[in-house]
């Protein structure tokens, strides 16, 4: 046995409860991110044992959408992570064109990228200023960092008519043209974000709290990562190379130059930086797709929303969503029903190392790593 | 799409002369995805998990996905020519004849390496009836990242993962006793507002 | 009556002219109450997310003197219930609300929290939280804009200062007789029970 299994035992047998003093945070917490709990034991401030509760806002997305037809699945998918709801419906529409096997316009995979980096652009400044307030820093890098959420959900709403739930995008390409104006507009955004970030960058990078705060905090080891199936900023924080839209290169993702920036500790410190980082690299693939985006359909005119009867078979599609791979398994039986849909949540599945990470550590420490890993609960009870 | 594909056949090969007497048995897929999959037999499953996991050239040392599936029992209806006595004759007859074949619950793996960067590899394990015979092993001391979701499994199926560390309802409350994502899950009845009703005057 | 009420205005008119502010001991109770409403930090899903834009520099609920979220059910006196309210979760509403002290608030905020929204059908998916508790406000919308939170915070505040603190029209926590802690559901073996608080809840019924 590897050294990876024998903790896996070791985790879950009973730890004598007779001198520790049992929490129960959450909930209903400040800085759970919702309604997640976990059930603590402490001796003294020290936890020695971490059990996740889940469920509390599990509201049977997979049911309701075996119910529904195919199209009907994908206003669902929005609710999952609320916060990115451009990269469920990507993960959810890939999915079923690879079941399908419908193709995706030239012009609709440029919008695609473009609407998802935006939304990997205000997921993670989001996540950073939860981060900071999870750590004190009451309301003001959360305040910058809803400053500029907000100018991206304006271009979402111009774009797709709501704010957070856009419903955008369709099985063989997008739901809406964009306007010139409309890309001009995206494109004065990125031109003026590298500013905000250095800004932001400035005020956090080097501040002490936030250092001695975050460095060796959550320390994740890169084998424990692997094979607890970590995925997106907090695998590679772990030092771990593996971004999807590098591997799988969906999409057009092949087409642009961007880099993975990588950790080396594994710390909360890193998972922080790396999205500071990622921010830039997005901003990247960005200007390089408006500046290249082709004319042409944004649909393909053949594909079929309503009454999609997709022939009997299976697949599962994945994508780089903000959190980590969020993947689609879905079963059809030739109606127009999925016989079995199926999501793979990331930050549940990221949640599988929160003891981990934890053990040892102090309760205020739980609260950062906790933050660290980027948890929505939508997402992760569905 | 994806970025490697890895033939279905050679892993069947790989695991068949890896572990001994293990069986296993290809599910083609009809859908344009490709992906195809290998039914383990429930007994060997761990062995070829692992040998999976460490193989040198395989390397999938990343467990992305497990999802329950439920498949209910079917039933066949076939019509048969047969000869039969009617009224002191001898005349050929046709008649339907059911059968029935018992349904079972699936747990689906999708699995890859961020090794080698390749994938998917499915597989399939099948427990021997929706009931008492709901079993399979679990895959969670191989891959740490089925913890949850074998507990998801089994909470909203009632696939029992034998070999678990710490199998409880994970999404609903442990005094349930349904597994609401069956396909025969019937919800309690609704104390539901009437077809047609409309708001009271004064009412909320 | 509304003659003498509306000379008592005129008169409170004319002295505001002069610089002698006159009030009432009731509404000074209400415009006090309502320019201080401190909101429980309580957040449940997606419309979650829009309340604390709304408390954000954009849409900046101070300006309504309610930017005080406290994460404790003991200093609060609004519990907005941001989202869908599963069955998991309604038993820990209903505590959170009992804990709170009078007078206290409830604005039922999206779909979900009204009906279940869209995902009525689901089998963890309370249909509506005023199957538990009293609601005051209710916002439609999947989530409701912020403006639409600052539109039911405004009306919230309207309801606070038309309170009466005597009569038969005073409110549900001056009424001694009427309960201020409801029935906390239990986990039951195929859901809640009860499924409904039959004291709160007051069901749409088909008009003959």
């Amino acid at each position: 046995m590897s050294a990876v299994e024998e903790r896996i035992v070791e985790l879950t047998g009973d730890v004598d409860s007779g001198q520790l003093l049992e929490v129960s945070m959450g909930p209903h917490h400040p800085s759970t991110h919702g309604v997640f709990r976990m059930n603590v034991e402490l001796e003294g401030e020290r936890v020695m044992k971490l059990k996740p509760v889940f469920g509390y806002l599990h509201r049977n997305h997979e049911k309701i959408a075996e119910n529904g037809s195919y199209l009907a699945a994908m206003p669902f998918t929005d609710r999952l992570d609320y916060m990115c709801s451009m990269t469920n419906n990507w993960a959810y529409a890939l999915s079923v064109e690879k079941l399908a096997g419908i193709a995706v316009p030239e012009r609709a995979e440029y919008v695609r990228v473009i609407v998802a980096e935006l939304t990997r652009l205000q997921n993670h400044v989001s996540l950073i200023g939860f981060l900071m307030q999870d750590m004190g820093a009451s309301g003001t890098p959360l305040m910058y960092a809803f400053r500029e959420r907000e100018k991206i959900l304006d271009l979402f709403e111009q774009l797709s008519g709501t704010r957070m739930m856009c419903n955008y995008m369709r099985f063989g390409g997008v739901r809406v043209d964009p306007t010139p104006e409309w890309l001009a507009e995206a494109e004065a955004l990125v031109g003026r974000f590298p500013a905000f970030l250095d800004e932001f960058e400035q005020l956090l990078r080097e501040n002490e709290i936030l250092m001695s705060r975050t460095q060796g905090v959550g320390v994740l080891p890169r084998e424990l990562a692997v094979n607890a199936g970590v995925t997106g900023p907090m695998l590679r924080a772990s030092g771990v190379n593996y971004d999807i839209r590098k591997v799988d290169a969906y999409g057009i993702y092949d087409r642009f130059q961007f880099r993975v920036p990588l950790g080396e500790h594994g710390d909360v410190y890193d998972r922080y930086m790396i999205r500071m980082l990622e921010m830039r690299e997005s901003v990247k693939i960005l200007e390089q797709a408006l500046r290249e985006i082709p004319e042409g359909p944004a649909m393909d005119p053949k594909a079929r929303l309503r009454g999609l009867r997709p022939k009997a078979g299976e697949a599962y599609g994945r994508i780089e969503s903000p959190k980590g791979e969020l993947g689609f398994f879905l079963i059809s039986n030739g109606t127009p029903e999925p016989y079995r849909y199926r999501v793979r949540p990331p930050s549940m599945i990221n949640l599988t190392v929160l003891e981990d990470m934890c053990l040892g550590r102090s309760v205020a420490d739980i609260v950062v790593t906790l933050g660290s890993v980027d948890i929505i609960l939508g997402e992760v009870d569905r | 799409m994806s970025a490697e594909t890895i033939n279905t056949e050679k892993v069947k090969a790989a695991i068949e002369a890896a572990v001994r007497g293990c069986r296993v048995e290809i599910l083609p897929n009809g859908s344009p995805s490709g992906q195809h999959s290998l039914i383990l037999d429930n007994e060997h499953a761990v062995e070829a998990a692992l040998f999976l996991r460490d193989n040198p050239e395989l390397r999938l040392d990343y467990c992305s996905d497990v999802a329950g599936v439920d498949w209910l029992d079917k039933e066949v209806t076939e019509k048969v020519k047969v000869w039969k006595l009617v009224d002191g004759a001898e005349k050929e007859v046709e008649e339907t004849r059911k059968s029935v074949t018992p349904g079972y619950l699936e747990a689906v793996y999708h699995l890859f390496s961020m090794e080698k960067k390749h994938g998917p590899v499915v597989l399939r394990l099948r427990t021997q009836d929706r009931g008492e015979g709901a079993r399979v092993p679990s895959l969670t001391p191989v891959w740490r990242s089925a913890e949850f979701q074998e507990r998801e499994a089994f909470d909203l199926y009632g696939i029992v993962f034998e070999g678990h560390p710490d199998l409880r309802r994970i999404l609903m409350w442990d005094e349930l006793k349904d597994h609401p994502m069956r396909k025969d899950y019937v919800a309690p009845p609704d104390e539901d507002e009437p077809a047609g009703a409309v708001a009271q005057e004064g009412g909320r | 009556m509304e003659q003498s009420e509306k000379s008592v205005q005129e008169l409170k008119a004319e002295l505001s002219k002069h610089g002698v502010f006159t009030t009432t001991f009731e509404e000074i109770y209400n415009w006090g109450r309502k320019n201080s409403v401190w909101p429980l930090t309580f957040g449940l899903a997606c419309c979650a997310i829009e309340m604390i834009a709304t408390t954000m520099a954009r849409y900046d609920l101070a300006r309504f003197g309610a930017e005080v979220f406290r994460a404790s059910p003991r200093q609060a006196d609004l519990i907005i219930v941001s989202g869908t309210v599963t069955k998991k979760m309604a038993p820990m509403v209903v505590r959170l609300y009992n804990q709170m002290p009078e007078p206290k608030y409830v604005i039922s905020m999206g779909a979900c929290a009204i009906s279940g929204g869209p995902f009525r059908d689901g089998y963890n998916v309370l249909k509506g939280i005023d199957r538990y508790i009293p609601v005051d406000v209710h916002i439609p919308g999947c989530p409701p804009r912020p403006e639409a939170l600052l539109d039911a915070f405004m009306t919230l505040q309207k309801k606070i200062s038309e309170q009466q603190l005597t009569g038969e029209a005073r409110p549900r926590h001056l009424k001694e007789d009427l309960p201020s802690e409801f029935t906390v559901p239990k986990y039951g073996e195929h859901g809640l029970e009860p499924p409904v608080n039959e004291e709160v809840w007051n069901p749409l019924k088909v008009l003959q």
